[in-house]
């Protein structure tokens, strides 16, 4: 999903970067929040941290015939939100960018807002909305980090689009190529991410539902029937 | 079941490896990443080459310089996530 280096108009680079700023000012505000009065989450926040870079680095085929990556960013944003996510995710596109000429430095508002801040925003509210309707909390999981992913290319689709619209058609043929490219390569990956941080989650839940308690992720009521359904 | 959700996560990647064999019998594909093919088209949307207005300050000198960057990466990851999985559940048995 990244972006390469110089392949956005520098106009839209500013543009992206101004979007993205917000959000990682109040996700420091959040993390420092976070740091002060739940120390015991910081584990888990190096692990969703470690998740981010873990995925993003593994390039997988896929059944279209190309390689892509998925984002691991769905795990961050049910554990911690989607504001401390993008800060996250604002790591691992730095060392990329920087070390690996994958991304970039100019595009980094626009690939930080659509791997960190789009596809976290999703899944967080499909994690919340599926708690508050009662969908079981491993699919609710699934589901949030799958779309985190898919949602993530969509949003790099429509970045490039909105830079690149086409001579005919515009905005919308542009936006159809681009996520055609993505789009068949994605859907496995992002099946595959989900499935994978929704036993990551089974574990966390395993070894310390008390802090996903305190963390508000899950209330008292679910944590104790899942721990009850491990036993 | 205890490990139906492990059963699925494996079936599904099982699933996954399974249909890469089969794209890989099934035609010539170059297996290139997708964040390249963006570069072809933005030709062809605009009908005009494009030309990137900045270069990575750094590029890897050569595809095995850059999969050592990439493996740090995983490995980094790896790491963090092994280390304090395995220390929340030495806790767990200590406490229980």
């Amino acid at each position: 999903m990244h972006i390469m280096e110089g392949f956005l108009p520098p106009a839209w680079c500013l543009f992206w970067f101004l979007v993205s700023a917000p959000f990682v000012v109040y996700g420091m505000y959040q993390l420092r929040i976070l740091m002060r009065e739940k120390r015991e989450a910081l584990p888990l926040l190096a692990v969703a941290g470690a998740f981010i870079f873990v995925l993003s680095s593994l390039k997988l085929p896929s059944v279209s015939g190309s390689c892509s990556h998925p984002t691991g960013t769905g795990l961050g944003a049910v554990l911690f939100g989607p504001f401390i996510t993008s800060i996250l995710g604002l790591i691992v596109l730095l060392y990329q960018a920087v070390f690996l000429a994958h991304g970039g430095l100019t595009t980094l508002g626009a690939n930080l807002f659509s791997m960190g801040i789009a596809g976290p925003l999703l899944a967080y509210a499909v994690y919340r909305g599926g708690q508050k309707v009662g969908l079981n909390t491993y699919l609710t999981v699934f589901l949030a980090a799958a779309l985190a992913d898919l949602f993530t290319y969509v949003v790099t689709a429509a970045q490039l689009a909105l830079a690149f619209p086409a001579e005919a058609g515009g905005f919308v043929t542009s936006f159809l190529a681009f996520a055609g490219v993505y789009a068949v390569t994605q859907v496995p990956l992002a099946i595959i991410e989900g499935a994978v941080i929704a036993l990551t989650f089974k574990y966390i839940i395993d070894v310390r539902s008390e802090i996903l308690v305190r963390l508000g992720v899950l209330s008292d009521a679910v944590a104790a029937r899942l721990q009850g359904a491990r036993a | 079941m205890k490990y139906a959700m492990e059963l699925t996560v494996l079936a599904l990647i099982l699933l996954f490896a399974g249909s890469f064999v089969i794209v890989l019998n099934t035609g010539e594909h170059e297996w290139g990443g997708t964040d390249g093919q963006a570069g072809d088209i933005i030709n062809e949307m605009t009908g005009t080459e494009y030309e990137p207005w900045a270069d990575p300050i750094y590029e890897p000198a050569s595809g095995e310089i850059e999969s050592l960057f990439f493996c740090l990466q995983a490995a980094i990851g790896a790491l963090v996530i092994g280390f304090f999985f395995g220390y929340y559940y030495r806790g767990r048995r200590i406490n229980t």
